[in-house]
């Protein structure tokens, strides 16, 4: 379909060996820089799954009466700092009967238990939408109420997310500034070919061509150029994705369970390819049609 | 002229009859009234800097007629050429070509008017990749015309000029003559309105010299009007068609000396 008979002698210029392997490199980039950000997308999900719904508040005693009056002022305190807060909808001290009941199974007997120095909870409902700033409370809880602090857990999961979030920003990016260089790329590998090939681009001017029939010959070969590029990029790129893949799964459980990838994000990843070789078209028609507009 | 079956029949064959243009409809034009076809109006060329090779050139060429354009070597007959097929701009004055003033004309426009003018380039111009039938049929390809036309009617063609058995030969291997068979097929292939033939006689015997004229003529009689630069002479004196002379920049008609004179200056 790509190859059929050229007006221009495409066989004979230098981009025929440059332009796939360019676009091949630019594909495998593209596609471990797409599946890594899928990874990310991921685990991004799953963790803000585990962050969302409660979360516990403890204010630690500061003398060693739990019943202080010192101790209960700081409560009240924070659960107005927390109800405050926007993301949270509702804040409750847990009573010290639901206190024990909580560590009853690890410890037993209550009557142990009311004589342990043991932290006030919190238990802190957010808002699924828009959950508060986890990081932002604890900070200022830890600012403005001694022995408060947010569930570590969380905050630390928290971190997470957002490191996670501006690696996630980072592979798109890295997607864009890929697309960015491969159109780059093949803007001048098409004007190297517009001047290796003036005159016989003159001739077809002189017999009545328009600028669209010149660009669209430009454009095939682009295509054709860049299928090969990209089949030979995603083929490099996928062993590598499966090994990867293969490599996480002796690490699930925790934090990376569930990184495997199912038919969606390999639809994903395929799409890159074809998005390479539709751009190194695109790319070259419009360079053509551009150049030739200022032709005679 | 080559070894490829070198005889031209003499009647021409149906894709020069026929035109099979597919962006306009054309009557039998040989029956039409004669219409002005070419208009210079003080037309001045420079290259870069330099002094003007063309200065002040006026004329005006009615369709139907055969011209010779003639000059010396470096007079500027390559250069009003390619005013004319539209390969550049005056540096000043006014063209048209069909009525059409190309030196305001849009770059989409283009296409349009060249498609109605044939060359036949000195230097032949072919695309060395390219078979001698798809060289041929490029006029038609860039027209869109079907596939199945071209098949049909340019095979007639290039039997017609001698090379129906290089239909599948590529121009680094055919002989200068045979080349230029190519390039005046190509040329006529879409059956233009104007013709343009620079020095198409400049390279070959008188004998091949007689019948390139004699082909230009049947062309003629077809409705093409012809303008041909040359500086054969004895070629000039005999077919006695109407001249244009260049000479230090100017251009001056010398009436037919055989025919009825179709130009005026």
């Amino acid at each position: 379909m790509f190859r059929r008979r050229a007006d221009l002698p495409f066989d004979h210029d230098a981009t025929a060996a440059f332009l796939p392997a360019m676009i091949a490199m630019m594909v495998f980039l593209a596609t471990l820089a797409l599946s890594g950000a899928l990874v990310l997308d991921n685990l991004l999900d799953r963790w803000n799954r585990d962050i969302k719904g409660t979360l516990t508040v403890q204010v630690v005693p500061t003398d060693t009466n739990p019943n202080s009056k010192t101790t209960a002022q700081r409560i009240e305190k924070t659960i107005r700092l927390l109800e405050e807060t926007p993301g949270v909808l509702r804040a409750r001290a847990l009573s010290e009967d639901e206190l024990a009941a909580l560590i009853e199974p690890w410890l037993g007997s209550t009557d142990l238990i009311a004589d342990l120095p043991l932290p006030n909870l919190i238990d802190v409902t957010i808002s699924d939408a828009q959950p508060p700033d986890l990081i932002a409370l604890s900070e200022r809880l830890k600012k403005e109420i001694p022995g408060a602090s947010v569930d570590d857990h969380r905050i630390w999961l928290s971190r997470v997310i957002r490191l996670a979030d501006g690696l996630s920003m980072l592979a798109r990016s890295v997607m864009v500034l890929i697309g960015l260089a491969a159109a780059v790329a093949v803007i001048y590998a098409t004007r190297a070919g517009l001047a290796i090939h003036r005159s016989s681009i003159e001739i077809l001017h002189l017999v009545g061509a328009r600028d669209g029939y010149i660009a669209r010959q430009y454009a095939l070969r682009a295509l054709w150029l860049g299928v090969q590029g990209a089949v030979i990029g995603f083929g490099l790129a996928t062993p590598v994705l499966i090994g990867l893949g293969a490599m996480a799964k002796t690490l699930q459980g925790g934090l990376l369970a569930e990184v495997s990838f199912g038919p969606s994000h390999w639809i994903a990843l395929g799409a890159v390819p074809v998005a390479a070789a539709g751009l190194a078209m695109i790319a070259a028609f419009l360079t053509v049609l551009r150049t030739l507009s200022r032709m005679l | 002229m080559g070894g490829h079956g070198a005889h031209w029949t003499r009647s021409p064959p149906r894709a020069i009859v026929s035109p099979m243009r597919s962006d306009r409809v054309l009557s039998d034009r040989s029956k039409l009234p004669s219409t002005e076809i070419v208009r210079f109006e003080g037309v001045g060329l420079r290259y870069g800097q330099g002094a003007e090779v063309l200065q002040d050139i006026s004329f005006t060429l009615n369709s139907g007629g055969v011209y010779f354009l003639t000059g010396d070597s470096g007079a500027g007959k390559s250069s009003l050429l390619s005013l004319m097929y539209l390969a550049r701009r005056p540096t000043r004055g006014r063209i048209e070509m069909f009525g059409i003033d190309t030196t305001r004309m849009s770059h989409a426009m283009l296409p349009r008017v060249r498609r109605r003018i044939g060359v036949v380039f000195q230097d032949f111009r072919l695309l060395d990749h390219l078979s001698t039938l798809d060289n041929v049929a490029l006029p038609l390809r860039v027209a869109g015309v079907k596939e199945s036309e071209i098949a049909r009617h340019v095979p007639e063609l290039l039997n017609w000029v001698g090379l129906g058995g290089a239909i599948k030969s590529k121009p680094p291997l055919l002989s200068g003559g045979e080349k230029q068979r190519v390039a005046i097929a190509r040329a006529v292939i879409n059956r233009p309105d104007l013709l343009l033939a620079d020095e198409p006689t400049g390279n070959v015997d008188d004998r091949i010299a007689q019948r390139l004229m004699h082909l230009f003529i049947e062309l003629n009689r077809l409705g093409t009007t012809v303008v041909v630069a040359t500086h054969n002479e004895p070629l000039i004196k005999r077919f006695g068609f109407p001249r244009l002379h260049l000479s230090e920049g100017g251009l001056t008609l010398q009436p037919a000396t055989r025919s009825k004179p179709a130009a005026e200056v």
